[in-house]
């Protein structure tokens, strides 16, 4: 309840944060032996000398190829999470995950389309296609999902929102099937981009999603607060001097931008944003005032994680970090509720 | 002091409820009785903003139509009739919400908005209580807790739609009291629907009774609650009775059918 034990999970979640991120700098294949690495991070700090016995070849490897991948699993992780626990508190839905509206539906046509029709001249391309893609359909997927719910002249409650998403989603994903039923040649492509990938991150793609998730992130956790008042109904929401439909736009367009470029880029990595907000909760309690900043910590670290196992996991093919999280976050998702469940 | 001109609410084409003219003094006390459908909520979501009415409401003379909402939120609170209380907030965090026309611009709330928190949780008794969740209260408890909270927005005017409806007799006494406490002690003007019509009578210093969205009457208590009116409004048979000592009105209810009714009946 208090500030103080406010800022007690956030430092929690901060460390939280830190530690996967130098384990996942530290494990993988080739490379430094893995204690030596949080020494090298620790060297270039301003400052601070230490002789990690790194050499530069390797450290290459660290900072070339593992870092990027960590920071976009970082980014990623938090985004999806943040945006989950968004989604949840404008629509008042524990159910709801930040796909909800069509982000990810749209984002899977986006590429399928890229793949399929950019496949031959995608190499003459300034941009890569597909994030480039993925990311308008996403968009333009949630915005045709708004105005369908909006003609709805429902404002006033996000249930309309919620039933024109169910179509509309629905609506693309046909499109997509179609599509790909057409091209079977990129059937293996296109599913492998769904399954969410972070391997072969470059700093490029950390550069490019960057400024939507900060935007986004920043956005939401002003907004934290205004997600609690919402919890009341949208009536006393509005009595407590809210503009409820203004509030809820805000925050949907900002989950909507900052998972739109995560989805973008990494593909659809599943579960993350229903799962996480709602392990935080369960353990920290239901104030968005917490839900929101610490989703946001606890997703990204969760997700570099759970991108670990997935790069040892190599024969035949790395194993997509969306089987990941669903492997360990479900059945963790389940102890917890239990226990829980058992203490009340 | 409340002023209503013309204040009409119509869903698609049903009126719900006919142009109201009424000023309410500040510090008084209204009661609206009246069937179920009479309108009563109608009036009382109009005055808070909630539905699209036509007229014109003003509180101290600010005509509420041109203020902003968090204005609005900062000169009437609104205690619904069936509040939401998600189960898994803390009573404290709850009362908070109260404070939300006051946040600043990065949402933040400052030390006053927790002091006057505390303090309004003090004050309705609540201080056991302030870690607990809501779904761990009763529901006299959840009624003050309701309470605290609106009375946390600090607004001059507080209406109540049917504030006792879910409380047994005792609890109900209980916040009618509390109510009649804090509006002596915090000079509030309370506007509120009630289906018990001798509480209503014993509490609030003046009666509007609605029916079918009209007034049918005004006044005080022993004018407005007559058993003939009550017959014809309520379809129920009572005898109403006046106690002249300390001028408090008991109504009763009786065997049998309303006058009216029974005529019709035969
Ligand atoms: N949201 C609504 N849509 C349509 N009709 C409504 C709505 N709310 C209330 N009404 C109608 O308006 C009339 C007045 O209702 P209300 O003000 O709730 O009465 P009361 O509070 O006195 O019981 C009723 O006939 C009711 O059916
Ligand atoms: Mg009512």
């Amino acid at each position: 309840m208090s500030d103080r034990a406010d800022r007690w999970w956030l430092v929690a979640g901060g460390l939280f944060l830190l530690l996967s991120l130098l384990i996942g700098a530290s494990i993988g294949p080739a490379g430094p032996d893995s204690w030596r690495v949080p020494l090298a991070l620790f060297d270039r700090l301003p400052i601070v000398g230490i002789d990690s016995g790194v050499t530069d070849a390797q450290w290459n490897i660290v900072w070339q190829i593992r870092m990027p991948r960590v920071v976009l699993g970082a980014l990623v992780g938090g985004m999806l999470s943040i945006a989950g626990a968004s989604y949840q508190g404008v629509f008042r839905n524990p159910l709801v995950d930040p796909y909800l509206l069509g982000a990810a539906s749209g984002a899977g046509l986006g590429a399928t389309l890229a793949l399929t029709i950019g496949r031959a001249s995608s190499a003459t391309w300034p941009v890569d296609p597909v994030p480039a893609t993925a990311f308008v359909f996403a968009v333009g997927t949630v915005l045709v999902t708004y105005l369908v719910g909006a003609s709805f002249g429902g404002n006033r409650s996000g249930i309309t929102l919620v039933l024109a998403g169910v179509a509309v989603v629905s609506f693309t994903t046909a499109i997509q099937t179609f599509v790909l039923q057409r091209n079977l040649d990129v059937v293996r492509e296109v599913f492998q981009w769904i399954l969410g990938r972070l391997s072969g991150a470059t700093w490029g793609d950390v550069r490019l999603v960057v400024p939507y998730v900060a935007v986004s992130c920043i956005v939401l956790i002003l907004f934290r607060r205004k997600l609690d008042v919402l919890r009341v109904g949208d009536e006393e929401a509005s009595t407590l001097g809210m503009s409820v439909p203004r509030t809820r736009m805000t925050i949907v367009v900002a989950a909507t931008l900052g998972t739109a470029a995560v989805v973008s880029v990494s593909g659809l990595i599943g579960f993350v944003g229903l799962v996480v907000p709602h392990t935080i909760r369960l353990m920290a309690g239901a104030s968005y005032r917490r839900v929101v900043p610490l989703s946001l910590l606890f997703g990204a670290g969760f997700l570099v994680l759970a991108d670990v196992p997935g790069r040892m996991l190599t024969n035949p093919a790395e194993t997509p970090i969306g089987v990941v999280t669903a492997f360990i976050g479900a059945p963790f998702f389940i102890f917890l509720l239990r226990t829980r469940q058992i203490a009340r | 002091m409340i002023s209503c001109r013309g204040v009409a609410v119509s869903y698609k084409k049903h009126d719900a409820l006919l142009p109201f003219d009424r000023d309410i003094a500040a510090g008084d006390w209204l009661g609206l009785v009246g069937p179920n459908g009479a309108g009563k909520s109608s009036l009382l979501r109009a005055i808070a903003g909630l539905v699209d009415a036509r007229g014109l409401v003003s509180i101290g003379g600010v005509d509420l139509s041109t203020a902003s909402d968090r204005e609005r939120a900062q000169l009437v609170a609104y205690v619904p009739q069936d509040p939401l209380l998600p189960h898994d907030m803390s009573v404290f965090d709850y009362v908070l919400l109260g404070r939300t026309p006051y946040v600043g611009r990065f949402g933040l709330l400052g030390r006053s908005d927790r002091g006057i928190t505390s303090e309004m949780i003090a004050l309705l008794r609540l201080g056991d209580f302030a870690n607990r969740y809501l779904g761990e209260l009763s529901g006299g408890e959840q009624q003050r807790v309701v309470l605290a909270r609106a009375l946390a927005q600090q607004a001059p005017v507080l209406l109540l739609d049917e504030p006792t409806s879910a409380l047994d007799i005792g609890h109900q006494q209980q916040a009618l009291e509390l109510i009649t406490e804090l509006r002596a002690s915090r000079q509030l003007t309370v506007i509120s629907a009630m289906h018990d019509l001798t509480l209503a009578a014993t509490y609030t210093d003046a009666l509007v009774m609605l029916h079918e969205g009209a007034v049918v009457a005004d006044g005080a208590a022993r004018d407005v609650l007559t058993a003939e009116r009550l017959g014809d409004v309520f379809h129920v048979c009572v005898s109403v009775d006046i106690d002249e000592e300390d001028d408090t009105v008991i109504v009763v209810p009786r065997r049998g059918f309303p006058v009216s009714d029974a005529t019709a009946l035969s």
